[in-house]
């Protein structure tokens, strides 16, 4: 082990290829990781902001928004079931917004949210005509007190605040009363119109001590089966795309590991070969090849280590430099983490390719000139 | 030798190699070379012999198998009264740890590592006594001549320094036998004998046994006793 760190300090050259080119996979991991927790960061944040256990939607909606209604006599049949502490109306409409004095195309991508509890970090519902603005729309130039004119109907919403990580659909949230909600969908959406009190779904607050998973069978009972309740984590994972963006780039992501562990493996494999002489006389003076390979492992770990280092440094580097909101892309710690956990692992796994030579090699063939 | 990392008193009145009616068959695919036969030897307590033989027949072997890197087809080994016939390998690399050493043809330093530290890796491999270990490696640099050069990497060193280190590490952990398989084959004339007077003087003056390969006759004299092989049979 100390013999193979010393080579790691005094011929760090010989391990630079390799350092290399698993910082560039460290920092593909990373980027690829991270566009995916932006991708559905900004596909989701409207539900994970719910201040909820659950959320119903209409048993003929496949769980999505927008072939969901919730009728006012339904919500008072999930209202009176036992365990339900609290209940809200949710309704959301995808538009694009004129921002004044932006171009006449240049549209805010809005996810118009209409709620009655509210969501973590938002407010009550705000006055008629008002709304709360995600951040993100910072960046289409709007302010405190602009009026958006959403979609072609040209409804004009008043921005009063704004509110973080509440997206939806890649679209910034615009968070308004009901009723609000109720009159832009129904101006700018003549084919899909919401009677008065009718909501797409419903958030619900469990009771103290009441199990979600249960609480949603008997919500779904209540109703007779016109309601499909999921809980929140059910809810966000059946949002549209959220799935098969998950599984596209975690097939990406897996396929890079696979490329990781090829690198190591051919890596460690040419050196072991190179080192062929070396470990016979090693063994000849009464090394074990676990000891050998327990410094194959080291070396491959450290490399790892330093490469990630390198990695993480210019995945935080690309992420300062890529303008805000350019690019879906969250750096987390856990995502930071969780990829260096991987290739720590594929490195160890590269590793055990060469294990059985490095057990093979023969200290008799150190010793002399015998074949 | 009053040396404090020296656990096991070797009698030198115990012999340090017996090696009794040993035989070696190599299997290359369907024909058996017979690389040792009928091999017996008795090496005692501080004696140096010489082996001297042409090429291919059986020196390295007799080596390896006197050192524990092979074992015998059949026969008896037992090296320092340790019976090592029937070792496994594992037993085997606990019992090279311990009791022998080697100073191998080609020079074998790890090339990364300094004069000290190569002598050091015996440690690190094998008990890991630490500080008596480190003790034990200066003494023997300043007994060689290294002590100047004990930072120095083999690169930096010259063919004898080098053959010097490697003979240090064969004595790092007190053998009760040293293999020097051609130790001054790749020096000249001059070095080759500077380095087998001074195995002669190290062995001598620590008691220890010694099996010297050589294919030169006039290296032969620093041995107290020559052993003649041919085709795998020992003359003495
Ligand atoms: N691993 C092996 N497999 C097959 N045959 C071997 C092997 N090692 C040695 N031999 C054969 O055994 C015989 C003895 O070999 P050995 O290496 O002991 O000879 P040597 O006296 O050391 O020769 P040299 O002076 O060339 O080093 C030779 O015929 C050699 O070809
Ligand atoms: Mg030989």
């Amino acid at each position: 082990m100390r013999i193979a760190l010393r080579e790691l300090r005094r011929r760090p050259s010989r391990f630079a290829t390799a350092t290399t080119i698993l910082a560039l996979i460290a920092v593909l991991l990373l980027f690829l990781g991270g566009l995916l927790d932006g991708l559905v960061r900004d596909a989701t944040g409207a539900l994970r902001a719910q201040d909820a256990d659950l959320v119903v939607y209409s048993s003929t909606a496949r769980d999505s928004f927008f072939r969901s209604r919730i009728t006012p006599e339904e919500r008072a049949r999930v209202e009176a079931v036992d365990g339900v502490e609290a209940v809200g109306g949710l309704g959301v409409a995808l538009l694009g917004g004129r921002v004044p004095g932006n171009g006449p195309r240049d549209l805010a991508d809005l996810a118009v949210f209409g709620y009655e509890l509210p969501p973590d970090g938002v407010g009550d519902p705000p006055a008629p005509g008002e709304g709360y603005a995600d951040e993100v729309l910072r960046d289409d130039g709007i302010e405190v007190g602009t009026e958006v004119l959403v979609g072609p109907a040209r409804t004009p919403v008043t921005v009063v605040g704004f509110v973080a990580d509440t997206n939806f659909s890649g679209q910034g949230s615009l968070w308004v009363a009901a009723d609000t909600w109720r009159s832009v969908q129904n101006a700018n959406r003549p084919d899909a119109t919401v009677g008065p009190g009718v909501f797409q779904s419903l958030v619900v607050q469990a009771a103290g001590g009441v199990d979600p998973a249960t609480l949603a069978g008997a919500i779904d009972d209540a109703t007779g089966g016109a309601t499909r309740t999921l809980t929140l984590d059910e809810a966000v994972a059946a949002l549209p795309g959220v799935e098969q963006q998950q599984s596209v780039f975690n097939q990406i992501i897996g396929v890079t590991v696979v490329v990781a562990i090829v690198v190591v493996a051919l890596f460690f494999a040419l050196l072991t070969v190179e080192r062929t002489a070396l470990y016979g006389v090693l063994k000849a003076i009464g090394a074990r090849s676990r000891t050998l390979f327990a410094g194959v492992v080291t070396q491959a770990l450290l490399v790892t280590v330093v490469a990630s280092a390198i990695g993480t440094a210019l995945a935080v580097a690309l992420d300062l430099a890529v303008p805000a909101g350019a690019i879906p892309f969250v750096l987390t710690p856990s995502r930071v983490l969780a990829s260096v956990a991987v290739l720590l692992l594929a490195s160890v796994l590269g590793c055990a390719f060469s294990l059985r030579r490095v057990l093979r090699i023969d200290p008799a063939a150190a010793i002399g000139s015998a074949p | 030798m009053s040396d404090p990392t020296t656990d096991d008193t070797t009698d030198p009145a115990e012999p340090s190699l017996v090696l009794e009616d040993v035989r070696k068959v190599y299997r290359m695919g369907d024909s058996d070379v017979v690389a040792l036969d009928h091999a017996t030897l008795e090496v005692a307590g501080d004696e140096i012999v010489a082996l001297v033989g042409p090429s291919g027949s059986g020196k390295t072997t007799l080596c390896s198998i006197a050192g524990g890197i092979l074992s015998p087809t059949e026969g008896r080994v037992v090296v320092g009264g340790e019976e090592i016939s029937d070792y496994s390998p594992k037993q085997l690399t606990t019992f090279r740890q311990d009791k022998v050493g080697f100073v191998f043809q080609a020079v074998n330093l790890v090339p990364f590592l300094t004069a000290r530290e190569n002598l050091l890796v015996v440690d690190e491999l094998g008990r890991r006594r630490g500080a008596p270990a480190r003790q034990r490696a200066d003494q023997l640099l300043e007994e060689l001549g290294l002590s100047a050069r004990a930072k120095n990497l083999p690169g930096q060193l010259s063919g004898g320094e080098r053959q010097r280190v490697a003979i240090g590490r064969a004595l790092m952990n007190d053998p009760a036998l040293v293999l020097f398989d051609e130790p001054t084959s790749a020096l000249d004339t001059k070095l080759g004998e500077a380095v087998m007077e001074l195995i002669q003087t190290e062995m001598k003056s620590r008691g220890i046994a010694a099996i010297v390969v050589t294919h030169d006759e006039r290296m032969v004299h620093y041995a107290d006793r020559v052993a003649h092989i041919l085709d795998g049979r020992l003359r003495a």
